[in-house]
């Protein structure tokens, strides 16, 4: 059975809700009953049919094509199954994402894998600001799960963040792991301002050298044992994180946010 | 049966039903590894009085353990669920966690778990980190040495404890160096341990005593200095009894492990003064394992 693939026809002017059209609510509809779905665009709702071309049946195999940065909610409170997005994503990627997995070839919007909790989403490209976070009001981010980013990230990241993994292959913006409350966020690349901004539990693992405010704490360098298992869980991944050659167990350990808890850390590859 | 002149009794031994639990303690080098492992199977050679049994099952190569330091798998069997858990908690958090450079991780996968470190994280005092890696949970414990890394459940499974086999010699030093030979070959089976001294015990236990208090005492049939003056199992020409008791997985596992030793016995053989193997039973009325000693042997 070949893979449910939704191809883009035209670029609507306004954003599209793709919340319906996730793996478990499309299992076993025919593709007249999928083309005949409607998706919120702007105050208009749309046929999806009239926004796609609609082939194959494998409704636990998704293909959008020819996606864009309007394209919203993709992947929202998936339970399984994996969504292959080619080409941009828009806002909202992942929303609440229970499992399965998210392969995303370009960009994504902000607020991606924002209060997921299992699963895998990857993206190729960069990621808008609030990846992993909590919608605003909210107070638990990310739940658990693991993100790729294979290219840099925006202000933000991990904001609220209670458990999972966040890898960044470039680099991250402001406030990366702001209000975190634990978790893990990797990042290869530069960071920005206010790293770590009120965070109070939660690890934040560098490859270079931050810029860190007065309300961390050096706590020396050390040989954490933990390192080694945490890299070896990214074995299997497609990523520069798998490569046992960019691993390290020696750290220099920054402690904080101590206007905070404290009980957070920033590790720095020495 | 007579293998190298060895008489194999037609008796069994007779084992219990266990829970048994396995962890792979890790550190700096395989030194550490070993001290700390020996000090948490330490005063566990019978659940008469240690609440346990316990030993190394093996050392465990770099590339074998989780954080890819030298290790030691050790195992430990209780009679109950609950005795399991108390001894495995209390022994990691005495001999592990006060070991220099230790780590601790589960050795065994099972539907039940059971805490390894998920307690011992308090001793950190709020300052211990938690990670979630692979779906496992585990704990990191800031201590004077650096961080004490702990898996926070280990499985606990079904076994068997008791299996046994007596080695029947014309010396003290032949029994032992007999059993010396047993246990170097059976400690290369996994998923047994033997859990007296050094593998051998020299104080057989019959059950119940002349003395009201005491459940167990010597197994004088098997005595040598009584064989005038007791219902003796012994002939005239043995001066000597050693007993080797195995505690494995499965019944299978025991099964290999004995077959294992009294071969490593036999191939001493009469010239060296082993006479007769024997096994220890309570007449198959108490425990639902029996292992046959010329079926295994056949």
């Amino acid at each position: 059975m070949s893979a449910l693939t939704f191809t883009l026809k035209n670029r609507p002017d306004q954003r599209v809700d793709m919340s319906p059209l996730v793996c478990q609510k499309l299992a076993g509809l025919t593709p007249a009953e999928i083309g005949a779905l409607e998706l919120q665009s702007g105050k208009r709702k749309v046929r999806v049919d009239a926004l796609f071309n609609i082939a194959g049946a494998d409704a636990q195999n998704m293909v959008i094509k020819n996606s864009f940065g309007k394209l919203d909610f993709i992947g929202k409170a998936l339970h399984g199954g994996s969504i292959a997005v080619e080409g941009d994503a828009g806002a909202y990627l992942g929303l609440g994402m229970a499992g399965g997995t998210i392969h995303v070839s370009g960009n994504a919007g902000i607020f991606a894998a924002c209060e997921m909790k299992e699963g895998m989403i990857t993206i190729a490209g960069d990621v808008e600001d609030f990846l992993g976070a909590a919608l605003p009001g909210n107070k638990m981010g990310m739940k658990g799960g693991t993100v790729l980013i294979k290219g840099n990230a925006g202000e933000r990241v991990g904001d609220h963040m209670r458990r999972g993994t966040i890898l960044i292959e470039g680099d991250a913006g402001d406030y990366c792991g702001s209000r975190m409350t634990a978790g893990t966020i990797a990042v290869m690349g530069q960071t920005g301002k206010y790293l770590g901004y009120a965070m109070r539990r939660g690890t934040l693992l560098l490859w270079r050298a931050p810029h860190l405010s007065a309300r961390f704490n050096d706590c020396g360098a050390h040989t954490l044992a933990f390192l080694p298992i945490l890299f070896a869980s990214f074995r299997q991944l497609n990523s520069r994180f798998a490569d046992p050659a960019l691993a390290f167990n020696r750290v220099r350990r920054f402690g904080g946010d101590l206007s905070e808890m404290g009980r957070g850390e920033v590790l720095v590859k020495m | 049966m007579i293998i190298n002149g060895v008489t194999i009794d037609k008796t069994f031994a007779e084992a219990f039903p266990m829970k048994a639990t396995r962890a792979i303690i890790t550190a700096q080098n395989e030194k550490w590894a070993m001290i700390s492992a020996q000090a948490m199977t330490g005063f566990a050679t019978s659940v008469i009085a240690c609440g346990c049994e316990a030993g190394i099952e093996r050392v465990l190569s770099p590339e074998e353990t989780p954080d890819g330091r030298p290790g030691v798998a050790i195992m430990i069997f209780a009679m109950g669920g609950k005795g399991l858990a108390k001894q495995l908690e209390t022994r990691a958090g005495q001999c592990v966690l006060t070991s220099p450079t230790s780590a601790l991780f589960a050795g065994i996968d099972a539907d039940k778990q059971i805490p390894l470190g998920k307690n011992l994280r308090y001793f950190g005092d709020g300052f211990q980190i938690s990670k979630l890696i692979d779906g496992k949970r585990y704990w990191r414990v800031p201590v004077m040495d650096g961080e004490f890394l702990t898996e926070a459940t280990t499985g606990q499974v079904d076994a068997v404890g008791g299996g046994n086999f007596l080695v029947l010699a014309e010396s003290q030093p032949q029994a032992l160096a007999a059993c010396e030979a047993a246990i170097e070959a059976m400690r290369k089976i996994p998923n047994a341990i033997m859990p007296f001294p050094g593998g051998v015990v020299r104080s057989g236990s019959k059950v119940g005593s002349k003395y009201k208090a005491l459940g167990a005492s010597t197994n004088d049939a098997f005595c040598p200095t009584l064989k005038g003056i007791t219902q003796t199992d012994l002939s005239p020409e043995i001066e000597s009894v050693m007993e080797i008791v195995i505690d494995g997985l499965t019944k299978e596992d025991i099964d290999k492990v004995m077959r294992v030793g009294i071969r490593a016995v036999c191939d001493l053989g009469a010239d060296n003064g082993i006479r007769r193997i024997s096994a220890g039973n309570y007449g198959g009325k108490l425990g639902p394992f029996h292992f046959h000693l010329q079926e295994i042997m056949a």
